[in-house]
């Protein structure tokens, strides 16, 4: 086993590991089963590949950005059994058997979500970049809390950045949605 | 990060053998370190062995003053516990500030003490409250389980199946969140135990450590002003971009007071 601890501080210091040889890929790719956005999916991966690279590269479901890759940003929210989790820092084979769903599962027959249509209403975007993360965390945010206050919405979306406008018309488009969601 | 040959073992036994069988074996828990320590090819294991699916890992449970929570527990579930809520209050909140929303859906108690990141809460949380950490071959008590920079006690292939916690009289843990990364840049946790207190500071050295003045203190008097003029040197304390060793053997003072007034 690598010492992990002389590695961490290599992380740390922003050095680079020494070089070392690639592994040879594992014999057996692994076949995983899962429904996303309702629909079941059989798909092959690598072991190593993340969640947001099979539903972007493989399943060609590209509204789940990466952004920072490092677990920060959280671009790549997606729901995992009702729950948002980062999809960059989940590798594809945990999701073997769950239930998916992502920025494009939100829309009903051409319609959008109430929490899309709050972030298109209050202007809560500017590049839009950021938007399928935040969108996805809020949904979950506001199905667990009936009651969103302010300040419950800035702490459940400290996961989630935005780096062109700020965070105050997300935030309101956030409660906008959670009131139309609930009626 | 470099391939590797994936298991997901769903009982503990089937666990250690894929471990035992691996040339370079890594368990998995939530992943939230993992993950991105493997996508930074600080690790390159040749096999992961993914503890999700051991049902024998998970749940939350209390005997009398005792709380157990498995170590396949996530912090979500350990925030949203009526259990902990009702138990160990500082606990549950503890849980609630780890990281973000998405990554206390898939972090775990089990994984964060394993790894024991000198920054990381539940470390302070376990040596603040004289927890037990069961494993699959013994019990350690949490003073002997953390003993460094990204180190613990535990033997190669040793798995974390639970710990145990006493539940205290009163309790509170009080951090200062590094703005960007949510861990603490330090944390204090500190409990109240019939005579015995116990004060236990995270994110300050390069791994937990209690601060008995304070404890000895504590004892005499569990207030905030019973604290006045106890300091820790910021000797061999960490210091970085973030905060000079100095201020953070400050914080610890500030921390432990704030924590002591918000104890219940």
């Amino acid at each position: 086993m690598i010492v992990l601890k002389e590695r961490f501080v290599m992380y740390f210091r922003c050095t680079f590991p020494p070089a070392t040889p690639a592994l040879e890929f594992a014999a057996v790719m692994p076949v995983i089963s899962l429904t996303v956005n309702g629909n079941p999916v059989t798909v092959d991966v690598e072991a190593r590949a993340l969640l947001s690279r099979v539903l972007r590269d493989q399943l060609d479901l590209t509204g789940t950005h990466v952004g920072c890759d490092t677990s920060q940003c959280g671009a790549c929210v997606v729901h995992v059994d009702g729950k948002p989790v980062k999809s960059c820092t989940m590798l594809a084979v945990q999701a073997d058997g769950e239930n998916i769903t992502t920025i494009e599962g939100l829309a009903k027959d051409g319609k959008l979500h109430p929490m899309q249509e709050a972030f298109r209403e209050n202007h809560g975007l500017q590049c839009g970049f950021c938007t399928p993360g935040m969108i996805m965390t809020a949904v979950a945010l506001a199905d667990e809390n009936p009651e969103l206050d302010e300040m419950s919405v800035r702490k459940g979306l400290e996961g989630n950045l935005c780096r062109c406008t700020g965070y105050q018309n997300i935030i309101h488009a956030v409660l906008d949605g959670a009131k139309a969601m609930r009626s | 990060m470099y391939d590797f040959t994936y298991h997901r073992p769903e009982t503990l036994a089937d666990a250690e053998k894929m471990f035992a069988d691996a040339d370079d074996g890594q368990y998995i828990a939530g992943g939230q370190t993992m993950v991105p320590v493997m996508k930074q090819r600080l690790a390159m294991p040749s096999d992961i062995i993914d503890l999700e699916r051991i049902s024998d890992l998970k749940g939350i449970s209390r005997d009398g003053n005792v709380l157990s929570i498995g170590a396949m527990t996530t912090h979500a579930e350990v925030a949203g516990s009526g259990d902990v809520a009702k138990a160990i209050p500082a606990l549950a909140r503890l849980a609630d500030d780890i990281g973000d929303p998405a990554v206390r859906n898939r972090g775990t108690l089990g994984g964060s003490i394993a790894n024991n990141d000198p920054a990381a809460d539940y470390p302070a949380a376990l040596v603040g409250l004289g927890a037990t950490i069961h494993t699959t071959s013994r019990e350690i008590p949490a003073d002997d389980f953390f003993t460094g920079l990204f180190e613990t006690a535990l033997e190669e292939g040793e798995v974390i199946v639970k710990v145990s916690i006493p539940v205290p009289d009163k309790a509170g843990y009080v951090k200062f969140p590094q703005p960007a990364s949510r861990f603490a840049l330090v944390g204090v946790f500190v409990a109240q135990i019939g005579d015995s207190v116990r004060v236990a500071a995270t994110g300050a050295g390069p791994c937990v450590f209690r601060v008995e003045a304070m404890e000895k203190a504590l004892e005499k008097d569990f207030s905030a002003s019973a604290l006045k003029g106890i300091s820790v040197p910021g000797e061999g304390l960490n210091n970085d971009i973030h905060a000079s060793a100095d201020y953070r053997a400050s914080l610890i003072s500030t921390l432990a007071r704030r924590a002591v007034a918000a104890a219940e």
